[in-house]
Formats: structure tokens, sequence, C-alpha cells
């Protein structure tokens, strides 16, 4: 893999799923080491209505704590952030999030292609995106956006993923840097690790 | 338009309104309101920001076109279930034992969902007639909506669902009358409701109220105008009154958030404890 993508300098990992990403998504959540330093902002599709639960289902195995944001809170390194239920989650910038009821986007709220693109405007260059199994397109144009920028771009395996519609619409719409399957996305993020350490 | 709208074109736009129409978006939250304006100029097909400025030169009665267009109007009866059982178990008993009577203000109140959810409420406690009932929003036409409180039978579904969930002991669709896939509030349901336009930014507190419900309106500010609108409903309840924002909202960053406490924190309400 080439070695430029592994310096210590991203600011946030954009991470979107819908169905079919719920187990590799909290494989990973389980696999990163509880120091992992950068903020990881989750944008997932879930019921509208199930306020609580969600979170609960997705901490069980979580090394990390997982929080879903309040308007206008601040972003800490290390942290886990969850969309929250029927609510857009975006990044602005001076380092806060902030959350909007604006209407559905691909017919989903929260829409992963607001918290992707917000969070490209903000971070830039500094900004991994990472989209996985899912049967919508959602979160396409937000990698595009992410790519345009000059941010990583990572797809699950469209072979892998039990959904394939969501990496395999990002793959049409902009460059993928890494198609991976679920353990080697883990492992790219762990390598990422190691150069923080350093 | 396919690039991103820079913060210079924003800045001349808001400060081009603030001008000449006496409205302040210059506050608003950096990614929505972005969003909103890129929304504008795609959808009446304007070429960049400066065309839309131009228009509003052209034809300044555009401009409440552009306000309805802007602001973010989605919302639903009894949206948070838990929330209006807790008004209905908790906050309103109380005030009404104390003072027998209740004054509310709905900040923000879009298409009037949030205010028929009250006005059902007050019903079936049966203290619709000890209240009075303010509701606002900055966009003529939103308060024009909300005054003909004609609901599609679309949108009824959820409404009808969160009522349930919120415990409601009615049939829901008898408050209505249903006429052409429409469904209209009984008129005496919603007749102590004082429907007008008010800007929270520009606008001055013009009562005192028991309670004052500003939800889901002050994420789309940033903090420095979140702070400002916060003083001024501060300023608008009376000691020992109820503020409930939304339930992804907080006080905690705000400069004042000592003068109130936490009434119930699930919930997102608070009470006013200093002046
Ligand atoms: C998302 S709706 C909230 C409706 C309702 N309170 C709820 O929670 O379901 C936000 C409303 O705030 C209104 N709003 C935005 N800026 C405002 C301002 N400066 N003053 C008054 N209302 C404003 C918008 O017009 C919109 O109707």
């Amino acid at each position: 893999m080439n070695s430029s993508f592994f310096h210590n300098k991203y600011k946030g990992i954009v991470i979107g799923g819908s169905a079919g990403s719920f187990k590799p998504i909290t494989k990973l959540l389980a696999d990163l080491p509880k120091d992992f330093p950068i903020p990881i902002f989750l944008c997932l599709h879930r019921l509208k209505h199930v306020r609580h639960g969600f979170i609960e289902a997705l901490s069980i195995k979580s090394s990390k704590p997982i929080l879903e944001p309040l308007d206008k809170e601040i972003v800490r390194p290390g942290m886990v952030y969850l969309a929250p239920a029927n609510y857009h989650l975006c990044i602005e910038l001076g380092n806060t999030m902030s959350l909007s009821t604006e209407g559905l986007v691909n017919n989903s709220r929260p829409a992963i292609d607001l918290t992707f693109k917000s969070a490209a405007y903000v971070y830039k260059e500094k900004l991994i995106g990472i989209l996985f199994s899912g049967a919508n397109k959602d979160g396409a144009l937000g990698m595009k956006a992410i790519k345009d920028k000059g941010g990583v771009t990572i797809i699950q395996d469209p072979e892998e993923s039990m959904m394939n519609t969501m990496p395999l619409s990002a793959k049409q719409v902009t460059e993928i840097d890494f198609c991976l399957e679920a353990e080697k996305i883990t492992n790219f993020l762990l390598d990422l690790y190691k150069a923080y350490q350093k | 338009m396919q690039r991103d709208i820079e913060i210079a074109e924003l800045r001349r736009l808001t400060q081009y309104i603030d001008d000449n129409f006496d409205y302040d978006f210059k506050n608003y939250a950096m990614s929505s309101f972005t969003r909103r304006v890129r929304r504008v100029i795609e959808l009446y097909k304007f070429t960049s920001v400066e065309a839309l400025i131009k228009k509003f030169k052209n034809n300044p009665s555009f401009f409440q076109e552009f306000v309805s267009e802007i602001t973010v109007n989605v919302t639903e009866m009894f949206r948070d279930p838990t929330f209006w059982s807790s008004l209905r178990d908790e906050i309103i008993p109380d005030v009404i034992k104390e003072h027998r009577k209740i004054s509310i203000w709905h900040a923000g109140c879009s298409s009037g969902e949030e205010v028929i959810s009250m006005c059902i409420l007050l019903k079936e406690l049966d203290c619709l007639e000890s209240a009075t009932i303010v509701a606002t929003d900055i966009d003529q036409s939103i308060i024009n909506k909300a005054k003909k409180a004609s609901f599609s039978a679309k949108n009824m579904e959820l409404n009808k669902q969160n009522y349930e969930r919120y415990g409601g002991k009615n049939d829901f669709l008898s408050y209505f009358v249903e006429d052409e896939g429409f469904f209209y509030i009984k008129p005496e349901l919603i007749e102590r409701v004082s429907f007008r336009v008010q800007d929270l930014v520009k606008g001055n507190p013009f009562s005192k109220f028991d309670l004052i419900l500003c939800r889901n309106v002050m994420i789309y500010f940033n903090q420095t105008l979140q702070n400002e609108v916060l003083k001024k409903l501060h300023g608008s309840l009376f000691k020992y009154g109820n503020l409930a924002i939304g339930s992804k909202e907080s006080l905690i960053w705000c400069d004042i958030a000592n003068k109130f406490v936490v009434v119930n924190n699930e919930e997102k309400i608070y009470k006013k404890i200093k002046d």
C-alpha cells in the first residue's frame, strides 16, 4: 500500500453505511484501540422513531464510547460520534457539529451525503471517507466531495458487501483510493494508528 | 451552480439583506445556511449568489419568497412523544396548580403542528380554557399556513402514530374534519391561539410566559446567535417559567446557562431560576 497515506495529519474519519453495514462497523469499532486518536463520525441509516437502542447495540462491543452529539457540540479527538435518528449531522468550521431537520436527502435523514460533504468542506485533504454496504446511493456524492477536496476514499469491497449498491455508486462517481474487505479497512486504520504513535 | 459558495459571497448576500430588508442571517449556522442558499439558487436557476442579489434589487418582493425557502419548516405533531408526555404529566399540571392559568409561546412554530399538539394536550388535561397561546415564526407564508391548520392525509399517518406513542386517550382523527384528502383542525381547538410573524433575531421580548417552546429553531443559528436569542427567551419568561428546546439541543454552551436549571435532561426542559 502506498505509504503516503499513513501520516498523522488527519482531522476526521467519516463512515457511512446502510443495510448490511451494522455488522462490519461494529466489528471495526471493536477492533480499534481505545486511544485511537482521530475523531470518527458515523452516519448510518436507521429507524426514524427509535431514539434508543441503536447506540447501545453499537456500543456493546466497541472499545470506544459512542456519543450522539448535541447541536454545536465540540469535536474532541478520539471520540466516536453517531448521527442521531431523524437529524442530519454536519461538521462546521470551528470544530463543532451541527444538527439539522432539513428534508430527507436520498430518502434519508440522517443522510450520509450531508455529513460527508460538510466534513469534506471543513477537513479537506485531512479527511478519510469510508463507505460500507448499503442498498441505495446515499454517500456517493459525499465521497466525490471528499475526493475533490483531496481526502482519502475507501469503500468496502462490493464483492463482500451484503448490499453493494452503496459502494458501487461511489465508485461510479468518483475515484476510490482503496476498495477493501471490512477486515482490511480495520487494518488500514490500525496502520494509521501506528503513524500516530510515532 | 457547480462550485462551492464562498464565504465572501455569503457575507455579501447577508449584508445586502440586512441593509435592505432588515433581516439578519449573518449568524445562521454555516453548513445548513449555505445549503439553503444553494437550494434557492438551483430552484430559481440563478447562476450565482450575485444573480440572487440582483434579483432582490430588481424585485424586492421576491425577498419574502426567499425567506420561505431559506427556512427549514419540517415539523410533526407530537414530535418526540415522550417530550409531550412529560409536559402533560409534570410541567403543565405544576403551572396550573400554582397559577390556575398558563401562558405559552411557541417560538418558531412553523406550520403549527406543535401548536396543535399543545392544544390537544391542554384539551385532554381539561385546561385549554386556562391557556393563552402565542405562536410565532419569521416566515409570513408559514404563519398563513399554520392559521389555515389543514394537513395532508399523507402526514396524518405519522402524526397519529406519534399521538399514540404519546399515550393520547382519544381517537386522534376526531379532532379534525376531513375534506378532500385534507384534515382541518376543529376551530374551537385553536381559537385561543394568536399566530404572528416575529423574528427572534431582530425582534425584542413582547410579553412574558410560563412556558416557551423553541424547538429545532436555534439549531439553525451559530453559537453567537444562540446566545443572543437565548437571552431574549430568558427575558420573555416569568421567574420559574419553563423553556423547552429540541431534544438534541443544549444550553450548556450558552453564557446564561447558570440562570436556568435542568428540569428534564432527556427532554431538554429547563426552568428559569434567576432574572
Ligand atoms: C424546523 S422548524 C421547527 C418547528 C417546530 N418548532 C418543531 O420543532 O417541530 C424551524 C422554524 O424556525 C423558524 N425560524 C427560523 N429563523 C427564525 C427566526 N429568526 N425567528 C423566528 N423563527 C425562525 C423557521 O421559519 C421554521 O419554521
